[in-house]
């Protein structure tokens, strides 16, 4: 069912409250309710289909219809009226299906004509079991059918058909309620479902060209109050009534979004949005819905790997190992190795985090701790540490609900709709609602566009100058009721991110950084960084020190700030760092994918942790199959600070959690004399110890801001602008070809002027860097910043860093044929 | 009895090429036109206002409240829409109009624009009927040659454009917020209310809508003055109205006659019923109103006659149908239209619709049962007052009306296996004498 669901915190302004009078019980609800909103005041459900709390009413399927005798003027309605178009009026009286034998009839009509042309298919039905209209068609419908017994002849249609590569329409079973099409309109904005034909034969349609590809299609399947729409992921695969549901949250951004996970015997059948109206409300994106597969292919690694090493008289080769055996021979490695540095993707839960930055501080004694595997830089370090750790909602840091409020919202180095999709959503809403966008970018994407963005044109490298110009340009308005977001891409702007911080404290705008991956917020808070120790706690801080060295129960923690990312991997291939412990990497994401490679090579001894076989792990000494975020209790972060727990779903027999594989090694090198043990085993102990330690309460780094911004970049050829698709190749999206063939299709995008000015000419252009060169359809964008390309980071087999251009660096354009 | 006619709309339809500009000035047009600029908006309001005009188009609200209703301190622009969708079965008076006299509808959208500070009005006619938007298109652009339209009219300093807009083919864009959203360029479904179309209407500003006859006869009232609009008619039905007779009646056509006048006069003026034949039902504002029957020819057909009677004066589109004439088969060909017409939107409406067309086949060809009337009085009846607008309403009218006065007729269909009428001999060409 869709009631409404009630919002758990969050300001609630004082509202004028109304008296209404519901099957004769009186209560109070806010002006403007619906009827049939205040009626799940008073414990009655009034049957419904095209009604939804998230969408504007429509009035469609007069299923709702209710008997007013008192429309609070001391007149009633002569006729029944739909509930959920009708405010609630002070002294107004409803008589709903429980007391009126009127909206009872109304209603029992209403289903009678709505199952007039379905076709009563349940029994093979995907949503049999958890429809609307098979639940209430019981509770408000007639037992026996009067249209089939008077031998009516029902309309059909050829059963389904595509309104994209994933989803499907049958048509047969639709009501038109316009759930989908309003969804796709108001939220969405990609209106590319619409009625067509009238009468019986109205149905949904898509435009012959045009199919439905939306990043949030997959929405309208569940909020489909019939078994209209269907997946090509799920339909026929499983009965609700055979699944097991349990509450989790997305792993693919970090938005944080509550879903639902379906399954059964052992095995994920689907994922559904969950609700939460302080979040995601009920709308993810088809990457959460879609992207599960991965965890359950082939290549999934089943049981650790050690390899028999040449030098001990070994083959060289890997072979499986027993746990024990694995962590031994890991600890012996990394103690014979010397240094040894942490390197972890951002795709970690914050307990498995915290466990690789308390390894790295406590067994392997180094700061040298990474979770960034992708362009970074020093100031990205420092800003995280001034502006971004220990954020929290309870603490003043920006949420969702303060997007829908901010005047203006200011987006630097973030494209929402590819990067963080329930982001976009609460931004569309709040661009409808008067919000305006102001986006720093190099164009004016169909995301922007989406939220009625103000482009300031921006060519990438000059974020820094923009931002700072918005701090007295008048027509920018930037003041104390904006909110600036920030991308994890403006690391790779010189300056810009201490121009936005500046931006925030000149103009009292608020700032919050949004990450891509869900771990990396979490990362920051747990210390996977190399100056920062876990709670925010400054490595360069003794006091910090002290603190966390006295609840590790330990003497001391290492003094020197480590090496970030990009200097591990300097050290190893200068051999000043021996072992590393890597988690979640891959190479190809890395600043210089080349020179991640040539430092696994280097490194004397490697230990990898991974869901299933990379490159890291083919080059590892020892390899650790690592527990999916589907199979493993833990925490998000999410972009606002906002702690996402969630439970494990499944049992994995054959893998561990990374922080249980950590304690393993660290006993391991504690008994060898290397440090002390981690003392935790399970997530729960890691939250435990994690809220013992606390957030740092002592001073915070400032992050010193060089004041003057580095202006345009200057060089040969044209500027580089790229991001990742919300649905490319990423590692994590593997397994669904129906989600696939939903990405958007790899073009490079340029501004007429720059394509005249390279003497192009076909639909398709060179893009030529200092790493190779790349082919794609060429699409022009009037109004994009002049000498910019955009290519998508990772749409064409491999990535933008990998083959294209090293960050930063320029590129030159030449013709092609594709 | 014949001066029991009022040609006012339909005085000068007789005349050589009646629908050109100087054809309609030599009959005095447009110098109510040439009034109203001469007097302020809010006195043509009061005069409409005290001429009791109430809309022509069927449902009778008052033309003058309804202006009245535009928020003049609104900043968005003012628009007037004249609804021309003219498809009621039955309902014929706005495009033999507009056929005859273009220029008195396109007077009186400039007086009425003029009234409401409208400088934008749209004619949004039906777009089957190609020739009768041809010709408001012609005697638009005339007006404009004549300085009737454009920019300071006639030196009043008053701006009025009027685009003349071609429906898509639906019935459904006669219901005056599906023509907005057609008008709009989508589709055309009616739109939730409120907001109410004098508050956000047309592209979400205050819109004024009216029927073509409702707008033609301000012309009339400016140039003549309300009094003498109110003395026609009855007390709360004041004026004259075009009243189309059509089927088994001697003269078919369009009778121009104060409101209150009685069908049995309006046949007297039209010769009579079909030669040898009696008048057996009615309905007196097309299809979607109740249908009546011989006992009713009396009745003053004003608003407020026709809803003593239990039915609608509607658009008074009075098809009279004599003794040959099967009910059931002439209810169910006006089912399957709203059925056909239907947008979809509403449940009830579309699902309805659908249903009832397949009882009543049943029960013309004789194959239903008794009960199945109470089936369908039960379907008219989740289907009235529960849908999203008036279609599905008007879709049960006859149905439920003529069960009302026909029950036997129905039950004779199953006693006799089939339609016991000669189908042929309702038609025109039924040779003489044929025999219900």
């Amino acid at each position: 069912m869709t009631s409404t669901p009630e919002k758990t915190s969050g300001a609630q302004p004082d509202v004028e409250l109304v008296q209404v009078t519901i099957d004769g019980i009186e209560v109070s609800v806010p002006k403007d309710t619906l009827v049939i909103r205040a009626a799940e005041q008073v414990g009655v459900q009034i049957p419904r289909f095209c009604d939804h709390p998230l969408l504007e009413p429509v009035g469609a399927c007069r299923q709702c219809l209710v008997d007013v005798p008192d429309a609070g003027n001391g007149r009633g309605f002569p006729k029944p009226q739909a509930s959920c178009t009708l405010p609630v009026a002070p002294g107004m009286v409803v008589n709903t299906q429980a007391t009126s034998e009127v909206a009872d009839k109304a209603q029992q009509g209403v289903m009678e004509f709505l199952l007039v042309n379905h076709p009563l298919d349940c029994p093979v039905c995907d949503k049999g079991g958890e429809c609307p209209l098979q639940n209430q068609a019981m509770s408000n419908g007639r037992g026996e059918s009067r249209f089939t017994a008077s031998g009516g002849v029902k309309r059909t249609f050829p059963k389904p058909i595509n309104l994209s590569p994933q989803v499907l329409l049958d048509r047969e079973r639709c009501i038109v309620c316009q759930r989908c099409t309003r969804f796709a309109d108001e939220i969405a904005g990609d209106p590319f479902i619409a009625l067509v034909e009238r009468g019986a034969q109205q149905q949904i349609g898509i435009a012959e060209s045009a199919p439905f590809l939306s990043y949030f299609s997959g929405n309208t399947i569940q909020i489909c109050p019939v078994g209209a729409l269907t997946s090509e992921s799920y339909r026929f695969r499983s009965r609700p009534f055979d699944l097991v549901s349990t509450p989790s949250v997305a792993e693919h951004d970090a938005c944080g979004s509550a879903i639902r996970v379906d399954h059964r015997r052992g095995k994920v059948m689907r994922r559904l949005a969950g609700n939460d109206p302080e979040v995601n409300e009920e709308w993810i994106t088809d990457k959460d819905r879609f992207a599960f597969t991965y965890a359950g292919l082939e290549d999934r690694l089943g049981y650790p790997q050690v390899r028999d090493r040449v030098e001990d008289g070994g083959d060289g080769s890997l072979r499986p190992a027993s746990w024990p055996e694995a962590f031994a021979v890991a600890a012996r490695g990394l103690a014979a190795a010397g240094a040894t540095a942490v390197l972890t993707g951002g795709r970690m839960s914050t307990e498995d985090a915290y466990a690789y930055a308390k390894l790295a501080r406590v067994s392997l004694g180094t700061n040298d701790i990474d979770f960034r595997a992708r362009p970074h830089s020093t100031e990205e370090e420092r800003f995280l540490a001034a502006h971004v750790a220990l954020g929290t909602p309870g603490s003043g840091a920006v949420t969702y609900a303060d997007l829908e409020s901010a005047a203006t919202v200011v987006l630097a180095g973030l494209e929402p709709e590819d990067e963080a999709g329930a982001v976009f959503l609460r931004l569309r809403r709040a661009a409808r609602h008067g919000t305006r966008v102001l986006a720093v970018a190099p164009y004016l994407s169909r995301g922007l566009g989406k939220l009625s963005a103000h482009l300031v044109p921006t060519a990438p490298g000059a974020e820094a100058a923009a931002l700072a110009a918005m701090v007295e340009h008048a027509e920018h308005g930037v003041d104390a009721t904006t909110v600036v977001l920030v991308g994890e891409r403006l690391a790779t702007s010189p300056g810009a991110l201490g121009a936005a911080a500046e931006l925030a404290a000149r103009t009292g705008a608020r700032l919050a950084w949004v990450p891509r991956r869900a771990g990396d917020r979490g990362a920051v808070e747990a210390g996977c960084l190399p100056t920062l120790l876990p709670g925010g706690r400054p490595v360069a801080d003794a006091a910090a020190r002290v603190d966390a060295a006295a609840s590790w129960g330990v003497a001391s923690l290492p003094e020197t700030p480590g090496r970030d990312a990009d200097a591990i991997v300097a050290a190893l291939l200068a051999g000043e760092v021996g072992g590393l412990v890597v988690g979640g990497v891959d190479p190809a994401d890395t600043p210089d994918p080349a020179a991640t490679r040539a430092a696994l090579a280097a490194a004397s001894f490697v230990v990898a942790l991974d869901l299933r076989e990379t490159e890291v792990t083919r080059v590892a000494d020892v390899v650790f199959p690592v527990a999916a975020a589907v199979e493993k209790a833990g925490t998000f972060v999410n972009w606002e600070g906002r702690a996402r727990a969630f439970e494990a779903v499944l049992p994995s027999p054959s893998a561990l959690p990374d922080l249980r594989v950590l304690a393993g090694i660290s006993e391991e090198l504690a008994a060898l004399g290397r440090g002390a043990a981690l003392g935790f085993r399970t997530v729960d102990e890691v939250r435990a110890e994690m809220a013992d330690l606390g957030a740092w309460d002592g001073e915070r780094p400032a992050l010193e801001t060089t004041g003057a911004a580095t202006g345009q970049p200057a060089g040969e050829g044209v500027a580089l602008s790229t991001w990742k698709q919300m649905i490319d190749d990423g590692a994590m999206q593997a397994g669904d070809k129906h989600l696939a063939a939903t990405a958007r299709p790899a073009v490079a995008r340029l501004s007429p002027a720059t394509y005249a000015a390279a003497a192009l000419s076909g639909a398709s252009v060179t893009v030529v860097g200092d790493r190779g060169e790349l082919t794609l359809p060429v699409e022009q964008v009037p109004g994009m910043v002049d000498d910019v390309v955009w290519v998508p980071s990772a749409s064409f087999g491999t990535s933008v860093l990998e083959r294209l251009a090293s960050p930063g660096s320029r590129v030159s354009l030449k013709g092609a044929s594709l | 009895m014949v001066d029991t006619l009022t040609p006012v709309l339909t005085a000068n339809w007789g005349a050589e090429r009646s629908w050109t500009l100087a054809s309609y000035e030599q009959h005095g047009g447009y110098a109510g036109l040439r009034t109203a600029l001469g007097m302020a908006p809010d006195d043509v309001i009061a005069a409409v206002k005290d001429s009791g005009l109430r809309g022509r188009g069927g449902a009778g609200f008052p033309t003058g409240m309804k202006w009245g209703f535009i928020p003049q301190d609104n900043p968005k622009p003012k628009y007037l829409v004249v609804n021309a969708d003219e498809s009621e079965p039955g309902t014929c008076k706005d495009i033999p109009l507009m056929m005859a006299s273009p220029h008195t509808l396109v007077e009186g959208v400039i007086i009425s624009s003029y009234a409401i500070r409208a400088n934008k009005a749209f004619i949004y006619i039906r777009g089957e009927v190609l020739h009768v938007i041809r010709r408001v298109q012609a005697a638009v652009a005339e007006a404009y040659a004549a300085g009737h339209l454009g920019t300071d009219i006639h030196g009043s300093g008053y701006d009025l454009d009027v685009v003349v807009h071609a429906g898509a083919g639906a019935y459904i864009c006669g219901e005056e917020t599906a023509l907005l959203e057609g008008l709009e360029g989508r589709r055309g479904q009616p739109r939730l209310r409120p907001p109410f179309p004098a508050v956000a209407g047309l592209y979400a500003s205050p819109t004024v809508i009216n029927n073509v006859e409702s707008i033609a006869s301000v012309p009339s009232i400016v140039a003549n003055g309300a009094d003498w609009f109110a003395s026609m008619g009855t007390e709360k039905s004041k004026g004259f109205g075009i009243f189309s007779l059509s089927g088994h009646v001697t003269r078919p056509g369009q009778y121009e006659a104060p409101l209150g006048i009685t069908l049995r006069e309006l046949i007297d003026l039209a010769g009579g019923m079909r030669a040898g034949h009696e008048l057996k039902f009615w309905t007196p504002g097309g299809s979607s109103t109740p249908l009546l029957t011989a006992e009713h020819l009396d009745l003053p057909l004003d608003f407020e006659g026709m809803a003593e009677a239990g039915t609608m004066l509607g658009t008074r589109a009075l098809q009279l149908f004599d003794e040959t004439t099967c009910v059931v088969r002439a209810v169910l060909r006006w089912t399957e239209f709203y059925k056909h017409e239907s947008c979809g939107k509403c449940t009830p409406c579309r699902e309805g619709t659908w249903w009832l067309v397949q009882t009543l086949a049943r029960l013309e060809k004789g194959e239903g049962r008794e009960e199945d009337l109470d089936l369908l009085l039960d379907q008219c009846d989740n289907i009235l007052g529960r849908s999203f607008c008036a279609l599905g309403d008007g879709a049960t009218s006859p149905i439920s009306s003529s069960i009302k006065f026909f029950r036997d007729e129905y039950l004779a269909h199953l006693a006799h296996g089939g339609c016991p009428f000669d189908p042929a001999a309702s038609t025109v060409f039924a040779t003489a004498g044929a025999q219900a």
